[in-house]
């Protein structure tokens, strides 16, 4: 299908803010009079306060006032509450000082006597499971059950060890879904391969840090944030700050990364709100980038237990996969059944079980983290299929092939459909254009000290949802307002899913004006920016708001200049008449006739089915043009799935354990491509994440003290420009989705998932097929398998050195 | 009980510790009660962007808090505050220096050049600025501004970099979201190397 503007690049408006320095963050805004809040954050990775005298700190000069735990809301644990009593990891925030200025505030800190009881911790969830182990919270020390909460699980001496040392898990886990007839199909298998893995997890570490500015005023709350997020946070931001929706304004005109972390509303976002309220004066809390460390989320570390049958034509015939989840010492989500149900997808096996333990430790706070949970069992299973191919003597892209999701594909415990799937026609692209055959030719080349390995690697997240809405006005003047309740987290969805509201009008870009980044705006009621959700629900919801303003227009002209509205069409932003085109009224003209209509052609009235978000922002905009608004009720008959595929050529200095990436392409199967070098930029983005994954990211916790050692970004070492190669290739396959109006689907997750699937492949190509089952791979974990010792970390060990 | 002490805290201290109250409204300030009274001048005359700025500096003060929190110039950006990250990059006598690292005494006598300063008075973009925009380099943009800085800074000793002199060039400056191939191109696109 020809697009004017799906498949074309255009200019986000919001970008010349970036390169100008105009953008404002949370921290860029300042009011009159604000007050400056600082955190004092525990030192224990777990304690309970026994005795705090704020009066050394209340009487200083310059000091507005303390907020406590006991001045806030109570929260359900593990739920994160704003403050603490009872900290549960090194860094929680135990309280806020707020001053004439930062110094003050920290002076005051100094001031406070406050005395600590430790209480037991744990960094390490199999340690935590040991009989009589530490529980990470007094109330227990998994997370579990329907509804989750916290209980407590404690294994046999013999079940730990047994896991420990790589032995068909026994022990009874909280968490399991199958379908299948798990033992019938590994009684098919020609190849059974049995592994045990680490995926450690590691912080999100944004670059901007989520300082937060609130005031009040005129019983409005003013929160200035930092979320990917937009509309989708105003019902949950709301009661956290405790206000009314209609009476929250918050702005987040540019997310400065949050990659999972910033998704919904966090604990110290509401601080500011409540502090200013005690105090009658505006608070900005700026947060460091030690305190982002702690506050700023990470991944879910996995320690688990798979076992995977083939059967002799290369199908994954059945997979057991048992995981036990580091979550951290709050409440997480469900990395291990995503992990599942990616396995479940990617390689259709005719039976799965998936079990797992959530247990909680004293480490920073977890949540979703790009592709949570795909990308971890992306990491493992992929070499995994490397392994069975040789086994078999297939190829590994073949492999792949044998086992490709298309648009039959079923996933997760009830087996649901997709909307549409077309993975081999994606290895086809991939393999042709990265010259697969010729390069696999290079695997274990040696050139001095240096070994080539060649990778692939695939990615999978769903990318899609519905039920959201579109919201398009259009003013006499002409303009064609895009109303967009898009969080702004770096990937241009706000605006490129907009065109499809443009591309329903038929009008020219440079008439369009993409509204967004503050809910004064009068923004629609979004989904939430992650889960690779957005530019398949987006531009579908953008295409219904569109559609209804194409009705009105025609509706409008007709109760104009004659006829009936089916008698007119649109192009050139005009309204015309079929038979006799000059019988028009252009979009602005058509605009100002629908302010003299009223009712539901100007928003004086809104459909029923909006979300109350929608509804007020339409009632903000009411009578001032033409509003088109609808909710997307279209059809969706499954589950959206986003692919990519990877494709890596590495060095790997065997003298040294460091490896160079010297070659990569990445493939997108994402649908129609609605802006090109936004999904080139993801693809490249997801690559580096995912190298970073691999090779160089993690969390390093002593065990004896509960202490992190690399708060900072040098030691966590995200991939700078010298770990990632200096061009990356990208390529999609660029099948239209039947279930979206424009053909599109997410990709922003397996853009990653991909990465770090075709670095380990490769890192183990390298090595003659050696499964290291763990990520990172660092040097000295290479260095010791080739010099034939054992791993320099314990059995399973994560978080560690 | 200090229950916080620690490198982070204490190098902060020690920089704040000079700071002036002058500059409370913008809260990297401080009372400074505890400063030596024969410290250095206090007043400077700057040179930001081509103008002569004339502000209230204490001590131990950093060039990034003097231009965000003193002057407004919000475009340089904190990603750390410890010289781990380059968000802060600005030109100092035409060399890319981390703000957050160099004391604003220092810039005395120098010419500061942040990325407000690279865009014409008639609204046009610096062509680095130009090229950043056509090649859709940033994606969050909070990396950007020291981004651009760090490819003026190339440019100007280097004009037509080899994309692997680029790299290295720009190797102090991280990115969290991974857009380093955009960059690139868009210092090749900067440097009439486009391809």
């Amino acid at each position: 299908m020809t697009y004017k503007h799906i498949g074309k690049d255009f200019t986000p408006p919001d970008i010349f803010g970036k390169v100008t320095g105009k953008a404002k963050y949370a921290e860029d805004f300042t009011v009159d009079g604000m007050a400056y809040a600082r955190l004092l954050v525990s030192p224990m990775p777990h304690a309970r306060i026994k005795r705090l005298d704020l009066g050394p700190a209340l009487a200083m000069d310059g000091v507005f006032g303390v907020l406590t735990a006991d001045d806030l809301p109570t929260v359900d644990a593990p739920n994160g509450g704003i403050l603490t009593n009872e900290p549960v990891f090194i860094g929680d925030p135990i309280l806020a000082v707020a001053a004439v200025d930062e110094k003050t505030a920290e002076d005051a800190i100094g001031k406070i006597e406050i005395e600590l009881e430790p209480l037991p911790f744990t960094v390490n969830p199999t340690d935590s499971l040991k009989p009589a182990g530490p529980n990470a919270r007094q109330e227990g020390n998994i997370y579990a059950g329907s509804p989750p909460e916290v209980g407590e699980l404690h294994w046999r001496k013999e079940d730990v060890e047994r896991f420990l040392t790589g032995g068909q898990p026994t022990a009874e886990a909280p968490i399991e879904w199958q379908y299948g007839d798990l033992e019938a199909s590994f009684d098919n298998a020609a190849v059974i391969l049995t592994e045990s893995f680490v995926t450690t997890g590691y912080a999100h570490m944004s670059m901007e840090p989520r300082s937060v500015m609130s005031y009040w005023e005129n019983g409005k709350c003013f929160v200035y944030g930092s979320t990917q997020s937009q509309s989708f946070i105003m019902p949950f931001l709301a009661p956290m700050v405790g206000v009314a929706p209609e009476n929250l304004v918050y702005v987040s005109e540019y997310c400065g990364g949050g990659f999972g972390s910033k998704i919904f509303p966090y604990p110290t976002m509401a601080l500011p709100a409540h502090f200013a309220k005690k105090l009658g004066r505006p608070v900005m809390l700026r947060i460091t980038r030690e305190e982002e460390y702690y506050i700023g989320s990470a991944r879910v570390g996995f320690q688990g237990w798979i076992k995977a049958g083939f059967a002799a034509d290369g199908r994954v015939c059945a997979v057991d996969l048992y995981i036990v989840q580091d979550l951290g010492p709050k409440r997480a989500g469900g990395d291990a059944s995503s992990a599942g149900g990616a396995v479940s997808i990617l390689y259709q096996p005719e039976a799965l079980r998936l079990r797992s333990v959530p247990v909680l430790t004293n480490t920073t706070p977890r949540g979703a983290q790009r592709g949570p949970g795909q990308n971890q069992i992306a990491a493992i299973f992929e070499p995994m299929m490397d392994k069975a191919a040789q086994e078999l003597g297939l190829d590994r892209v073949a492999i792949r092939h044998i086992n490709a999701p298309d648009s039959n594909a079923k996933l997760n415990a009830d087996q649901g459909p997709v909307t549409s799937a077309f993975m081999a026609e994606a290895l086809a692209l991939g393999a042709k254009r990265w010259n697969w055959t010729e390069k696999t030719k290079r695997s274990g080349r040696r050139r001095g000290s240096k070994v080539t390995g060649i990778g692939v690697g695939q990615g999978y997240h769903a990318a899609g949802t519905t039920g959201f809405d579109g919201l398009v006005h259009i003013t006499p003047d002409g303009k064609i307002h895009l109303h967009s309740g898009v969080g702004n987290l770096g990937t241009y969805s706000y605006a490129s899913t907009t065109r499809a509201a443009a591309e329903v009008l038929k009008c020219d870009w440079s008439q369009c004006e993409v509204v967004h980044g503050r809910s004064a705006a009068h923004l629609p009621w979004s989904s939430y920016q992650a889960g690779s959700v957005t530019i398949f629900t987006h531009t579908r919801a953008n295409h219904v708001a569109a559609m209804d303003a194409v009705a009105k227009l025609k509706e409008v002209a007709a109760a104009a200049l004659g006829g009936q509205a089916e008698d007119y069409d649109i192009d050139g932003e005009r309204v015309f008449h079929r038979a006799r085109k000059s019988r028009a009224l252009s979009y602005g003209e058509a605009a100002a006739k629908a302010i003299e209509m009223g009712g539901r052609y100007s928003g004086v009235e809104a459909p029923e089915d909006i979300h109350d978000v929608t509804k007020r922002a339409v009632a903000g905009i009411a009578g001032q043009g033409l509003v088109g608004v609808a909710k997307d009720n279209l059809p969706k008959r499954g589950t959206v799935p986003g692919f990519a595929i990877g494709f890596v050529e590495i060095e790997l200095d065997v003298e040294t354990g460091k490896h160079e990436i010297i070659d990569y392409l990445a493939v997108g199967e994402c649908g129609t491509v609605v802006h090109p070098l936004g999904l080139a930029n993801q693809l490249r983005g997801g690559g580096v994440w995912g190298f970073g994954m691999a090779t160089t990211e993690r969390h390093v916790y002593d065990p004896q003290n509960g202490l992190p050692a690399n708060v900072g970004f040098y030691q966590c070492k995200p991939p700078t420009y010298l770990d990632v190669p200096s061009r990356m290739d990208w390529a999609a396959t660029d099948i239209p989705d039947p279930d979206n109006p424009v053909g599109a689907r997410g990709i922003g997750e397996p853009a990653m998932g991909c990465a770090v699937a075709a670095v380990m492949c490769a890192l183990s190509d390298a090595l003659g097929g050696h499964l290291f089952n763990r990520t990172p791979v660092t040097p000295d974990v290479i260095l010791s398998h080739i010099a034939g010792l054992p791993p320099t970390s314990g059995p399973l060990a994560i978080n560690t050195f | 009980m200090d229950v916080k002490l620690n490198r982070r805290r204490f190098i902060k201290g020690v920089i704040a510790s000079g700071i002036a109250a002058g500059a409370a409204r913008h809260g990297a300030a401080v009372a400074g009660g505890d400063r030596p009274a024969q410290a250095v001048d206090r007043l400077l005359s700057l040179k930001i962007n081509g103008r002569i700025r004339r502000v209230d500096v204490l001590p131990q003060e950093t060039l990034a808090h003097t231009l965000r929190y003193r002057l407004g110039l919000t475009g340089t950006k904190l990603g750390c505050n410890r010289g781990e990250c380059g968000a802060c990059t600005v030109l100092v006598d035409d060399v890319p220096h981390y703000a957050c690292s160099m004391l604003t005494h220092n810039a005395r006598g120098k010419a500061v050049l942040t990325v407000e300063g690279l865009q014409s008075a008639d609204g046009t973009l610096h062509p680095v600025q130009q090229a950043f925009v056509e090649e859709l380099a940033p994606q969050c943009g909070f990396c950007t501004p020291g981004q651009i800085m760090a490819t003026v800074g190339l440019l100007r000793t280097n004009p037509q970099p080899t994309r692997e002199q680029a790299r290295h060039g720009l190797s102090g400056n991280l990115c969290r979201c991974g857009a380093y191939d955009h960059y690139l191109n868009a210092v090749m696109r900067a440097s009439g190397q486009a391809t």
